[in-house]
Formats: C-alpha cells, structure tokens, sequence
C-alpha cells in the first residue's frame, strides 16, 4: 500500500542526503519525494510517498526515526490531508487544435505559461491523480516533455495527524 | 563588561576538544592534509599518538580499545588514500556498534569538488557505515561538532561518527567556546523501558515453564552484566549468549548454556527450539542466530529488550518489544519479579541434550587440534584474559572452547566478519586494559591481512600474546567447499604460499615459537604468559582439514544441525 510520510528534518548540508542513502541502502521504494524550507528555516519538510506493507513501513519510519538529522516523522496516509503536486507539460499542436488543448487546461484548472509556434506549456496543479488525467486526456495530441514537483503535503484543520515518532 | 575569549586556531581547538573529552589514544597516520595538526601534535603532551602502519590498522585498534574499555576510540588519518583506507573498520564498528570517532583531513573547502589532490568525498563514502558524519565548514563549529560527535558515538546504540577537517578550517582562527551540554534536537535517548511493558515481562518469566535468556552484546555495552546475574541467578533461567554477547554472564556458571546459533553448541539451539519464553537482551535476531526465520523459536513468546527501536520486529516479529537501556530494563525487571518460576523439568531436559552431544573433539590420534590450544588457554588464564579473535574457524572454536569470565573481554568482528581485525585490534585492547593477558587468535590466512601492524605491537612493547592456528587453509572457507561446494577447494590451500611465520615475526622484533606437538602446547602457553616485556608468536600447526562443529547450514533449521564429519561409509 501507498503511504505518504511527512518528515520535519535539518535544513542542513547532507540531511537529504543521509535520508536518500538510507532508502537505497535499505531497498526501500520511492514515488516521489520533494523538500523545501518550512516556516522555520533551520527546519526543512520532506514529503516521501513510499509503498509496502505494515512491515516494511514501520521499518522506514523506525530508520526514518534514528536518523540524527530528522525532527519529526509523519505518517499522513487515511488522514484528512492536502495533497498537491504541480507538474510542467510542453505539448505539440497542430493549426486546428490549439484551442482544444486551452480547453482541456482550462478544464484542468491550469495555466498556459509559454507558447511559440509549435508547442503550448502548460502548468497545472492538484493531487497526483488529477495530473496523471490531464496526461492521459493530453496525451494523443503529443506530449514533449513532463516535468512533475513529487508531492507536498499537509493536514487539514484542527485534526492532529498522527505522529509515529516525536523525538520527546 | 565583556571579557574577551581567546582566540585559537582550528588545531588548537581540535586538541583542546580532545583534551575535555579524555582521550588518552589517538591511532593514526599523517599527511599533507593533516600536517597542521600534526604540527601542534608534536607539542602536545595529555595523549599519546600512535603511529600505526597502515590507516585500517588505526580503526581496527581504535575499535580494540573501544571494546576492552568502553571508552570511544579516536582515529586521525589524512585525506583521499588515508581517509578511504579507514572505510572497512568504520563498517565494522558500525555493524558492531563501536564507539568510535574517526578525524579524516579534506581538501581546503574551496577546492572541495574539484578532484584536487588527494580528495575523496568521504562524508559521501561513509554515509551508510556511520552512526552520523559531519564535515566542518567553519572553524567555529569545530569544537561543538566534535562535542556532538563524541556523544552521538558513546550514547544510545553506539556506533562510529566521522569527522571531516577541511585543511582551511584547521588554519582558520576563532573564538574558543566549548559547549557544556550537547543539543541534538533529532537524537534523543529513551533509557527507561516502558513500565506497563516491563509489568507484563515479569508475569511472562513467572508463569514461563521453559524460559530463555538470549544475550547480546547490548549487554556488555549498556554495563548490564551485574543486573543480568541477578535476574538469572536469582530466578534459575538458563542464559545463552550470541558471540557478541559472549562474557555477559560468566562461562563457566553452569546457568552458562554457550553460544546459540550457527555455530552454537546443540544443547543451547535445542532450547532456543523448545523454550515457551524467549527473552531477547540487547540483541537482534541476526541471521546467523536465526538461520531460517520460520523455525526459529517457533513455540516461544518472544520479548525483546533493545535501545534502538529499528532492531524490534526487523527480522522476527515479537510478542512483547521493550525499547529502553538493557541494564535499566533487567533492573526494573529483576525488581518486578516476587514469584520464580519453576523450571526443574526444564532444566533436567536441558541438562539430557548437553549429555547428547557434548562439544568435543578428537583427542587420541596424537596431532594437534586448535580446540586443544583453545581449551589449553582458557584454562590456563582461568577465563580471565581478554581475547582478541580473527574471522574463521579460529573465531568460532575460541567462542566454543573458551569460558569467558567477564564483560569486554571477547572481542571479535561479528557483524561485518572483517579478516585482519584480531592483530590491531589487539593492539588498541594492550593500550587500554593493563592488568590482563592479552591475546590475539589468528588463522594463518587473516594474520596476513593487518601484519603490518607487528611493528606497531613491537615498538610500543605491547605484551600482546599473538597466537596462529596454521591450518595451512582458508580454514572457514575449505569448511564450506567440503560441506557444500563439492569438495572443490578453490583457492582455500595456503601451505605452499605461506611464509615463515616464525622468521617475519623475528625479523619484526617479536619472540615466536612454532610447533605442531600438543605436548608443547601448555609450556609454550605459559612461557608466553609469563613474558610481558613485549609480544610474541605462537605458531601452531593444527590438523588441516578440521571442521567447526556443531554447524547449522546458513538459512536452515535447528533441525538440519550438523554435528559431526560423517564416515563416508554412513554416507552411502
Ligand atoms: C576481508 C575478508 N575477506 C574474505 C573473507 C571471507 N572469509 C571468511 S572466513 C575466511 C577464511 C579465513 O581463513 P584463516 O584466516 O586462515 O582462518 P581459519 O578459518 O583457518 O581459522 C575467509 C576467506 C572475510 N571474512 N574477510
């Protein structure tokens, strides 16, 4: 199963370095996984959308966990969460159906943010599943290059995600 | 008004820092990257350097020392080729769980990334094999990395830490402030195990007909081993011991069931098979323990006792996990416990597997046998020496045949099982313990691989009784080929390619004997246990083909334990 886990860690040379070694090292999966500052700079949140079961899991949030560089560890799956990913496409078009594909990001509530003249970019954001739509539905007309953010990820309102590991 | 500190530079500081932290030992080598601290070294008179001879050889010793004394090993090597020479003893102290903390010298920060000379991205090679590495960018922040990496190294699960010194950092100036107090916001310490946890345990052992206590060496680390007598003496459990675990608990108690596992003796692996309560103290199920997970301990309740929480439920899931210090753990446990339970029958039964199949050996044919010097040994320093063993059969007939005594006094690479670890880690053992023998078992393949070192032993007078078991053979190897790789020998034989041992060991200074006579075991043991002045040699040259036994098949059962050579005619 998908799980995605939140991870509050140094915003310090090496610390996504030492949790990226880990997953390797471990044989740990990967989807995707994004970092950047938080409200506290000294602090970074790394969102992680790993895959396996109960097992394999509790062991990523355990090693997760020793890492002396990491704060605060997450595990947000079946909570009331945001989740968000932005992705870049650049798709070919051709003299008739230019206006088709404006369309279809307007549908997709995204953004026309480079055009010339023979590929439109377009910028949408939402939930991972709502950009794999907007490629398949974009795919017949050809598309050139993807580029995907991996995911962020908060909870919602007042509801205390779960913590797995506070260090106290 | 503000008083001002005293400005000092990155070397100053560095020695300063090892001034508050004690060190007596640094093992190292030097180098263009490192020659500032060198510099300031040679003035320096609260510890002494050790020149070894080869930067493995300073973490292996480092290691040595950590183990005999529980105190943290310090290693100084220089950049590139010095720091990438010290990668296999860090792996072994971290698979070990070696308080260590290795100082590498790096290129000045500006030219990090450049291929310049003599750089190696070091804080990238050791990632996966460091508790934690940090890599100074500033002199200001040397002295409380180094107040951080000794504590990272020493508390919770130990494990080695690596510092890198950019070279500019050590010739940069600043203020000097030594931290009181470490502040590592994502490390922090769980001693106490959970109370409602340790409640249940305690009625777990009470109602338990065939209890078990499985020891680690978290154990010896946490300095748990007077807790660990009370709470199996007083309670009558029988206690088995992993070869890190090995001298927890005394040999020679009759409590005392050996080692369990691959190599562990029968009697132990048949309790391990039919104990209803399995107590795991401060170790973590590793496969050589284990072999096969789903017949392993299958009619047993399983509570486990560890202080990093990534042990619990890795390899075998478990009924009762207790996160928490060892020693604090047992404590609280011993205090929790008002009714013993009653393990009579459990003992008679235990008692009928040892008269099964005793741990013996050939002793009529007149040729000599390690298990022979081995015993010999053990009974002559009474279990009280500190024994440094290399990786092979050597290592497995030492943690069968001889009774340590106490804590800290096996030492053995276990987890990462590194060839050439026994010679210098001897030598970091003869700096740190004084009041007892020292003694370092090699086979004639793995006293090859650190042998550089003799100088090391010899210069410094270190009275190091340096014992080969010479098999002529890849001994651990060849057992393998003959048991399951059809009997190819492949690249196991050294008899034509070994050198003189004797003749090197002198030219390196040392006093060395050989013989191949059991009769000559017992005086040449005394003479060299009597000899302090400096280390010898003992060469002994064992039955080739000799084999380790009991031996479990890796990845098999209890079930399929293999106990002796089998006649051919049984064979057939
Ligand atoms: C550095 C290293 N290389 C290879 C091995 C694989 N290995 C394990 S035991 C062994 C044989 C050791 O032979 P020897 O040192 O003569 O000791 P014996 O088993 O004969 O006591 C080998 C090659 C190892 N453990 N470490």
């Amino acid at each position: 199963m998908q799980h995605i886990i939140s991870v509050l860690c140094e915003n310090q040379f090496g610390a996504f370095n030492r949790i990226v070694t880990m997953f390797s090292g471990k044989g740990f999966n990967v989807h995707s996984m994004s970092i950047g500052e938080t409200e506290n700079p000294e602090i970074s949140r790394m969102t992680i959308v790993t895959e396996g079961d109960d097992k394999i899991i509790e062991q990523v949030v355990k090693q997760l966990n020793r890492l002396i560089d990491t704060i605060k560890i997450v595990d947000l799956t079946e909570q009331a969460i945001v989740q968000r990913e932005l992705a870049l496409l650049t798709v070919f078009y051709q003299k008739g159906n230019r206006g088709e594909i404006i369309d279809i990001c307007e549908i997709f509530r995204g953004n026309i943010v480079d055009i010339n003249n023979k590929n439109l970019m377009l910028e949408i954001t939402g939930p991972p599943d709502k950009i794999d739509a907007a490629i398949n539905v974009l795919m017949p007309y050809g598309i050139k290059e993807i580029a995907r953010s991996g995911n962020v990820v908060l909870k919602r309102g007042e509801q205390a995600a779960k913590v797995v590991h506070e260090k106290e | 008004m503000h008083t001002k500190k005293k400005n000092m530079s990155g070397a100053d500081i560095f020695f300063e820092c090892l001034k508050r932290e004690n060190v007596e030992y640094v093992f190292g080598y030097p180098g263009g990257a490192v020659l500032k601290i060198y510099e300031h070294l040679h003035d320096v008179d609260f510890l002494k350097h050790i020149l070894v001879r080869h930067e493995q050889g300073a973490t292996h010793m480092a290691e040595g020392y950590a183990k005999a004394t529980g105190k943290v090993g310090v290693v100084l090597v220089t950049s590139g080729p010095g720091a990438t020479n010290t990668v296999t003893g860090i792996a072994d102290a971290y698979m070990d769980s070696v308080p260590i903390v290795v100082f590498t010298g790096q290129v000045a920060t500006h030219l990090i990334g450049n291929d310049a000379f003599q750089e190696a991205d070091i804080v990238g090679i050791t990632r996966p094999i460091t508790k934690h590495n940090f890599l100074v960018r500033d002199v200001n922040e040397l002295a409380s990395i180094i107040k951080k990496a000794f504590y990272i190294a020493s508390t919770g699960r130990p494990g080695p830490v690596l510092v890198d010194l950019p070279k500019n950092v050590i010739n940069s100036v600043c203020e000097f402030n030594y931290p009181e107090e470490v502040e590592l916001r994502g490390y922090k310490l769980r001693t106490h195990g959970h109370q409602n946890q340790i409640k249940k345990a305690a009625t777990m052992i009470q109602k338990a007909k065939r209890p078990l206590l499985y020891v680690g060496g978290g154990v010896i680390m946490s300095g748990g081993n007077r807790e660990l007598y009370l709470l199996a003496k007083e309670n009558n459990l029988p206690v088995t011991m992993t070869l890190q675990g090995l001298g927890a608990f005394p040999g020679t108690e009759p409590q005392s069931l050996g080692m369990l596992g691959m190599h562990g003796t029968y009697w132990a692996n048949q309790a391990v098979n039919n104990c209803d309560l399995l107590v795991s103290l401060g170790a973590r199920f590793d496969d050589r323990v284990t072999g096969k997970i789903e017949t392993f301990a299958t009619k047993a309740y399983k509570i486990h006792v560890d202080i990093d929480p990534t042990c619990i439920d890795k390899n075998v899931i478990v009924d009762l996990p207790i996160v928490g210090d060892v020693k604090h753990v047992m404590a609280e446990l011993a205090s929790e416990l008002n009714t013993k339970p009653d393990v009579e029958e459990w003992w008679a039964q235990i008692e009928q597997w040892k008269e099964e199949c005793p741990l013996d050996y050939e002793t009529n044919d007149g040729r000599l046998r390690s298990q022979y010097v081995v015993s010999k040994l053990s009974e002559l320093t009474k279990g009280e020496a500190v024994v440094v063993t290399d990786v092979g059969q050597n290592q497995m007939w030492t943690a069968q045949y001889y009774k340590f005594n106490h804590p800290r006094s096996h030492i053995t690479s276990g987890g990462l099982g590194t060839m050439g670890f026994s010679l210098p880690a001897s030598i970091g053992a003869a700096f740190g313990v004084k009041d007892r023998p020292i003694i370092s078992i090699n086979g004639d393949g793995g006293f090859q691989m650190n042998i550089q070192e003799l100088v090391t032993a010899v210069y410094h007078k270190l009275p190091i009784k340096f014992i080969i078991l010479n098999n002529s053979f890849l001994g651990m190897v060849r057992q393998w080929q003959e048991l399951f790789h059809a009997e190819k020998y492949s690249f196991t034989e050294l008899s034509e390619s070994n050198p003189n041992f004797v003749k090197v060991a002198e030219a390196f200074g040392l006093k060395a004997f050989s013989t191949d006579k059991p009769a000559d075991v017992v005086p040449l043991l005394k003479e060299a246990l009597d000899y302090n002045d400096g280390p010898v040699l003992l060469e002994f040259k064992v039955v080739k083909e000799d084999m380790v036994f009991p031996i479990i098949p890796s990845g098999a059962s209890i079930s399929d334990m293999i106990t002796r050579r089998l006649d051919p005619k049984e064979m057939m």
